[in-house]
């Protein structure tokens, strides 16, 4: 009895140890970045840090969830450096610094199966509020449209309001996800869905049965029609920070690796829309 | 002397372990009241709590469909989970065969370690589609919840009352014996009537992890939140609701997941109280 | 109408013989399913590396590392508390007012979902003390939400320590220092043990508190002031996220055999302990 006593003692303040050693010696080579908040944004920034730590060994850049919200109060807490938002920021977030590093088109996807190809804004929003309650309405198989959609407060559900809905309002008997990877699961395994998702996850992923991204007014979704305007269904990814890091700073440094050339091709293979296509539209 | 000395530290460091472990409890408790209680005051708590709309974003925070939703789902899960578990630790105390025993009550705690995800997924690749192939619709529904809950909360029944039968003096069941009962006579006036206290520890511990499960309701239930017209329809409960949206809400937004969770931690109060009564009302 | 005992008991035996062998078939099924699905991907490579592409590829290397370092921390923290909350409960109160009081909170507190300790412990833990997104925040978060489980089960493991045991300590001279060590220890171990199981599988299993304060860092943690995704954290994500079928199966498998050691190996020490012990 007494050993065992004495042993769970001694595991307990050896790793109390251990931990406050580690602490004080990661303290001395804080070149850590944190990167933290949005789970739409997360994935991309995933595969940005591989590369990037592929290239620069000795820095270290950590990646945490929890959701645009999270990463503000991260960033204000200073728990992280970076934010990562899926959303424009709000009034009261203002006064933090903030930079576009990629569009996202938005894509109203449906089972392969599915016999639509395209539909109109209005058919959309129409389906959302429940006036149209049967694909057979919009051209499709006689069967209820179930219609799926993101939780309230995320940054996806954000745009398609904003872009789609305007002034009328998701219904209540929407099946809520939480995920874009889950409504592509819900919509790839019934062919009576409808939901909306990132468009760089509406591709053909290995692995993953298909989903149908749908066409709106006749303009397919694809990266070229979002760069042209044509495809009206974009928001901004956005990197936030308490105050604009300083050249030189580790912050800085990744930041500007995510902003070159190589950043914004690894993005754009990941599906995401390169923000210079569009500076350059704009400036042509 | 020695010995005194040694009753006081004992009876010392008991004091002061409960003590820390109720402060830190009474901490937390604190935190969700104070963190909730703001948007309670603001809305009105009766508005609140049978509001029966539930769109943040335009300030509307009405969380009625929710109580319904977690009542309902609990009480599926209860019907599957209370007589099915109740009979399986009669069986694993009194009927099964020594070799059989010795087998199911490592399995049993097995299962009550297995993640509770693992079961979410099992639900979302059998219970699921197996619902929307009789039923029809999506298959995300109180249905597939209660059973998956159900089947959850098992194996925490099963092994807490099997533990406190078995832990009743071998005199009460040989008394009752040779007073010419017969096994199950024994079992059902006797047994049952003496290990109720453990019974019942059990029983509520399931419904309370029934009740506190977020994950596996995430990925079965649909998370809709409209009134339920059916045990067919998505619905979200109370956790689900703070689960899903937690990450992305900020502001008023937020508070309001603290007051549903407010609302929550009275809601496992009452049953708490009920639950107590019904155990002081048999004892006497 | 009066039914013969013997008929009755015959039907209720059948009855529960039924039940039991249903719900044993139903929980082997599951196990089995995914055992099934799942070893094929276990191999050394699986085991030994570090996932890639968000876990798309790669191995559970760093999950495994993080659930058992997270379990291990929360277990060893909330044990002294859990385990002597119980035994004050039980042995030193005596049904009073504050005694009820406590014993409410705690059965109260063992309702509330895990979303709400995560929510508190990313406050406290990740904010206020500054440990960040570690395995340090996450276990200390997880070992608070064990304790209600912990003092409910030991409590009624001590409380089923029949009351003639201690009378006998008493009644030879026993202190209540030296009845609860010899009597009542030696009886309520295996209870409490029971309930220590239970908790080291809601460690293994917790997901929604371990989100928000183990952080989901996928790189090998070098110490507990690192984040580390659990393995049931990666599990959700593989799946929710679709991210591999193939790997979450793969996980879900070493999740189980993990838990099945766990239980091997608690049973062993127990059965010594309490050997011993006697």
């Amino acid at each position: 009895m007494k050993r065992l006593i004495i042993a769970a003692i001694v595991i307990i303040s050896m790793s109390v140890l251990s931990a406050c050693a580690e602490n004080g010696s990661s303290e001395e080579k804080t070149t850590r970045v944190i990167a933290a908040g949005s789970t739409s944004v997360h994935p991309y920034v995933e595969i940005l840090v591989e590369e990037y730590r592929f290239l620069y060994p000795n820095h270290i850049v950590g990646i945490q969830g929890g959701g645009s919200s999270a990463g503000i109060r991260a960033v204000r807490n200073e728990i992280a450096e970076i934010g990562m938002l899926s959303r424009s920021l709000t009034e009261e977030e203002q006064d933090l610094w903030s930079v576009e590093i990629a569009l996202d088109g938005l894509a109203i996807i449906i089972h392969p199966d599915n016999p639509v190809d395209n539909l109109s804004i209005q058919q959309v929003r129409d389906i959302y509020t429940r006036s149209i309650t049967n694909w057979s309405e919009v051209g499709g198989h006689d069967a209820r449209i179930h219609i799926i959609a993101r939780e309230e407060g995320s940054g996806t559900r954000g745009a398609f309001q904003e872009l789609v809905m305007a002034d009328e309002f998701i219904s209540q008997r929407a099946v809520v996800q939480n995920s874009n990877g889950a409504i592509r699961q819900l919509v790839s395994g019934n062919r009576d869905t409808i939901g909306f998702i990132s468009l760089g996850l509406a591709e053909p992923q290995p692995g993953m049965s298909d989903v149908k991204a749908l066409s709106l007014g006749g303009v397919a979704p694809t990266q070229k029609n979002v760069l042209s305007g044509e495809y009206e269904l974009f928001r901004a990814f956005l990197f936030v920070s308490a105050k604009e890091p300083e050249p030189g700073s580790p912050t800085r440094h990744f930041i500007d690796f995510v902003l070159s050339d190589e950043g914004q091709e690894i993005l754009m293979a990941e599906g995401l829309i390169s923000i210079r296509g569009r500076v350059n539209d704009e400036e042509d | 002397m020695m010995k005194k000395i040694r009753e006081k530290l004992s009876g010392g460091v008991f004091f002061t372990l409960a003590l820390s472990t109720i402060s830190a409890l009474v901490i937390i408790t604190v935190f969700i009241f104070v963190s909730g209680m703001p948007l309670i005051a603001e809305v009105g708590l009766f508005s609140f709590t049978f509001g029966m709309n539930w769109s943040p974003g335009q300030g509307q925070f009405g969380i009625f469909p929710m109580i319904v939703g977690t009542v309902s789902v609990t009480l599926g899960a209860a019907l599957i989970g209370i007589p099915v578990g109740i009979c399986c630790s009669i069986f694993m105390a009194e009927f099964a065969p020594a070799p059989m025993r010795t087998v199911f009550r490592p399995a049993i705690q097995l299962l009550a370690g297995i993640p509770s995800v693992v079961y979410g997924f099992w639900g979302m690749i059998f219970i699921v589609p197996a619902i929307s192939n009789h039923f029809g619709g999506l298959g995300m529904s109180i249905l597939a919840g209660s059973v998956v809950l159900g089947i959850m909360i098992l194996p925490t029944i099963i092994s807490i009352s099997e533990v406190s039968i078995i832990a009743q003096p071998r005199t009460y069941k040989e008394g009752a014996l040779a007073l010419g009962m017969t096994h199950w006579q024994t079992i059902l006036r006797v047994q049952l009537p003496a290990a109720k206290s453990g019974i019942v520890a059990g029983v509520i511990l399931g419904i309370g992890r029934a009740v506190g499960e977020t994950m596996v309701v995430i990925m079965v239930l649909g998370n809709a939140v409209a009134l339920p017209e059916s045990i067919l329809d998505s619905v979200r409960t109370l956790t689900t609701n703070i689960g899903i949206e937690m990450s992305y809400a900020s502001g008023q937004h937020q508070q309001a997941l603290f007051a549903t969770g407010i609302v929550l931690f009275v809601i496992i109060m009452i049953l708490n109280i009920t639950a107590q009564i019904i155990t002081r009302k048999k004892v006497k | 109408m009066r039914v013969n005992p013997r008929t009755a008991q015959k039907f209720a035996k059948g009855l529960i013989w039924a039940v039991a062998l249903l719900v044993i078939a139903v929980l082997l099924f599951i196990i089995v399913f995914i055992l099934y699905r799942g070893l094929s991907v276990i191999n050394w490579s699986f085991l030994t590396e570090v996932p890639r592409r968000s876990g798309r590829a790669g191995g559970i290397a760093s999950p495994i590392v993080g659930t058992l370092s997270v379990t291990l921390l929360a277990v060893l923290v909330a044990m002294p508390f859990g385990v002597g909350t119980a035994f004050y409960l039980a042995e030193y109160t005596r049904g009073g007012i504050i005694t009820r009081i406590i014993r409410f909170c705690t059965e109260s507190l063992a309702g509330i979902p895990s979303i709400i300790y995560g929510l508190f412990g990313f406050i406290f833990f990740v904010d206020v003390l500054g440990l960040d997104w570690s395995i340090l925040s996450g276990g200390l978060t997880v070992a608070i939400m064990i304790l209600p489980t912990l003092i409910r089960t030991s409590e009624e493991a001590i409380r089923s320590v029949p009351v003639t045991y201690r009378e006998v300590s008493y009644s030879l001279g026993g202190t209540k220092w030296q009845t609860i060590r010899r009597a009542v220890v030696p009886s309520a171990i295996r209870g409490i043990a029971n309930g220590l199981i239970l908790s080291v599988g809601r460690c293994v299993a917790e997901t929604a508190a371990l989100i928000m304060t183990a952080g989901v860092e996928l790189a090998m943690p070098r110490s507990v002031m690192d984040s580390s995704k659990t393995m049931a954290v990666h599990f959700y994500t593989l799946v929710m996220e679709g991210l591999s079928t193939r790997n979450a199966y793969g996980t879900a498998a070493v999740l189980i055999i993990l838990v099945f050691l766990i239980n091997v190996v608690a049973n062993m020490l127990i059965n010594r302990f309490v050997a011993k012990g006697r």
